[in-house]
């Protein structure tokens, strides 16, 4: 769970985490411009050893320069970032992984020796077999970097970032533009990693995603925490109701007025807290039920609710 | 250690996959060594071309004579050297003795020989010069090595570089724990070797067909090939320190090669260029390399007479490595 710093300068520790439980990572107050926008405006979370954090939010939320300022790539113009305990830990890039949202790599390597060269640069890397076949590059390991498909490439950048058996990963966006399956294919590739007990650091705008994979989350927009909690927490936190969803069309013109919102698809939303009741009323009604839909909330409703704009846009 | 092998390795392995790199480097430069010697296989045989030492004053049997070029000389040993390699026809000695030193391979000399004591003062006595003649090819082929080489150190370290900047490679070997150090010397260490190699093939390979002429020691010839490329590479570096614009690093790449194209005696010599574009050409490394490796294999130079080269390369290695190590970002700003 993570800990929270609501004024970016006093620490509150989360009431999941037990005293003597150190976070692996913390981060105190970043802030970071570019010219004239600032896209971190001190931000403070810290996360525990073993979970896998979400940073999820739209596109230009700030999550990137946020996981880049944590990853030692970009400094920060003011904060402070803990990897554990220390602030510019000499072990922290032998000791971390990290996967871009994009990297092309050297054209005229093989995937082998793509792993190979990224091997020597580590104290300690692991057989590079088992990795090739833990990340399913098994096919393809002569093939040139440059002639992998987009999920060929994610799970070789994922080797990459496994390849020095690190304590902590990060991975931004990774299952960006890659179809369906290979998402899903990806999402239990990062399941298995965390049931070895890694901490994951993972960015992401799909709430699907952050659903599937994180323990703990932090909603950012604008450069600014938004919400932080598991994702079920957070849900239940915001949301008592569930939502019974019907085709705007099938609605006559006076129940119109009294829907909660419209949802995507021309889809007409009504919150409740009680499925049957609404159902009753429907029936009573006269409106007719084809196209109905109940589902739970979602992280883009929660998104919604907090923000007035989707997730998406 | 490991790091800076692996990179170099790396490296090496993608120029070599490179079709458009390799066909650069072989096929190129024999192409136009083929070319310059196809083009200037007939020499110009109606300007006579002779030396006189010691003195100022030429002697008056030259007063008579047409055409004829008359070039002082001040060193008897560089005179004799020019004779022998037919790159002048004919030495008159002015110290009263009435003897000339000429090469009886030389035909203009032949032509001298015969207008020389033709003339009503004192018959001439001729002295033999054994040597071969320096062809144009002999001249220029020390130039188009160490252009390519100019070419492929600039674009092969500073393109490369700052494409692997624009692509994010560069930001990906930031996250691993790789020194600046170890990456940029590995990508020299790597354009070093292939350029070294492709140099000694090429020339090999030219010098079946067309027999240059080499004088001096090959050790020294490498010696100054390996520490020329690495002024050139370290050039590079400084234009590939930050940029991630590959059409800028382009720009900026041309900007350099044509000055040092033309001002480097890679073509032509500047003898009879002003002096200012002399003293101008000495800026540049490709100038030191290319005089330094003329004067090997057509003077027969030793390491005492390249000093100076040696020394002025090594200055400028240090001055722009320096400068490109405090230059240098991963990242573009």
């Amino acid at each position: 769970m993570a800990m929270l710093y609501t004024d970016g300068h006093s620490l509150q520790r989360s009431p999941f985490m037990s005293a003597s439980e150190s976070p692996i990572i913390e981060v105190r107050n970043l802030v970071k411009r570019f010219k004239h926008v600032e896209a971190v405006k001190g931000v403070s979370f810290s996360i525990p050893k073993g979970v896998c954090f979400g940073l999820l939010g739209p596109n230009g939320a700030g999550k990137t320069t946020t996981i880049e300022m944590m990853e030692g790539i970009t400094r920060p113009d003011s904060g402070e970032i803990l990897y554990k305990g220390t602030s510019n830990n000499p072990h922290f890039k032998q000791e971390a992984g990290i996967q871009f949202q994009s990297t092309s790599l050297m054209d005229y390597l093989t995937v082998r020796e793509v792993l190979e060269l990224f091997a020597s640069f580590y104290k300690k890397p692991v057989p590079l077999e088992p990795l090739i076949h833990r990340c399913h590059l098994g096919e393809f390991p002569d093939q040139p970097a440059a002639k992998l498909s987009g999920g060929q490439r994610q799970r070789l950048l994922l080797a990459l970032a496994l390849i020095n058996d690190p304590d902590i990963i990060f991975l931004d966006e990774p299952t960006t533009g890659l179809d369906p399956q290979s998402r899903r294919n990806f999402w239990k590739l990062i399941t298995e990693i965390k049931q070895q007990g890694k901490t994951v650091v993972l960015t992401t705008h799909y709430m699907d995603e952050a659903e599937q994979l994180c323990d703990q989350l932090i909603i950012v927009d604008r450069g600014q925490i938004i919400a932080e909690g598991s994702p079920e927490q957070l849900l239940k936190t915001h949301f008592e109701q569930v939502f019974v969803c019907l085709n705007k069309h099938d609605l006559p013109a006076h129940l119109q007025e009294q829907m909660v919102d419209e949802g995507p698809n021309g889809q007409w939303v009504i919150e409740t807290t009680s499925v049957e009741n609404t159902l009753q009323d429907l029936i009573r009604q006269g409106v007719p039920l084809s196209s109905l839909q109940v589902r739970t909330p979602t992280l883009d409703d929660l998104f919604l609710k907090l923000t007035g704009h989707s997730l998406r846009e | 250690m490991n790091q800076i092998t692996a990179l170099t390795w790396a490296r090496t392995k993608e120029y070599y996959r490179d079709k458009g790199s390799l066909l650069w480097s072989f096929v190129l430069p024999p192409l136009i060594i083929a070319v310059v010697a196809l083009a200037f296989s007939r020499e110009d045989g109606h300007l006579f071309k002779v030396g006189y030492y010691p003195g100022e004053q030429a002697p008056t049997v030259l007063n008579s004579l047409n055409y004829v070029q008359k070039v002082p000389f001040s060193n008897e040993e560089e005179a004799v050297r020019k004779v022998r390699h037919h790159q002048i026809d004919l030495l008159l000695y002015t110290d009263g003795n009435h003897r000339f030193l000429y090469n009886p391979d030389s035909h203009n000399a032949r032509v001298l020989q015969d207008l020389i004591n033709a003339s009503p003062t004192q018959a001439w006595q001729g002295e033999v010069a054994e040597g071969r003649r320096v062809r144009y090819v002999d001249w220029v082929i020390p130039g188009i090595l160490a252009m390519n080489m100019m070419f492929s150190g600039l674009f092969g370290v500073g393109y490369v570089i700052v494409r692997y900047r624009k692509n994010g490679v560069l930001k990906r070997l930031q996250a691993a724990p790789v020194s600046p150090a170890a990456f940029l010397c590995a990508q020299m260490l790597s354009r070093l070797i292939i350029m070294l190699a492709v140099s000694v093939i090429v020339y090999t390979a030219s010098d079946w067909f067309l027999d240059f002429l080499m004088l001096g020691s090959y050790l020294n010839l490498l010696l100054v090939a390996a520490l020329g490329n690495l002024c050139i590479l370290s050039l590079g570096l400084i234009v590939a320190s930050r940029l991630a614009n590959e059409e800028l690093a382009n720009g900026l790449l041309n900007f350099l090669t044509f000055p040092m194209l033309l001002l480097s005696e890679v073509w032509f010599s500047l003898d009879g260029a002003p002096e200012w574009m002399s003293d101008a050409s000495q800026l540049l490394p490709l100038t030191h390399m290319v005089q330094a490796a003329r004067a090997i294999m057509i003077e027969g130079g030793g390491l005492a007479d390249i000093s100076h080269h040696l020394i002025a390369m090594a200055l400028m290695t240090t001055v722009f490595l320096g400068l490109a190590a405090r230059l240098f970002k991963w990242r573009a700003d």
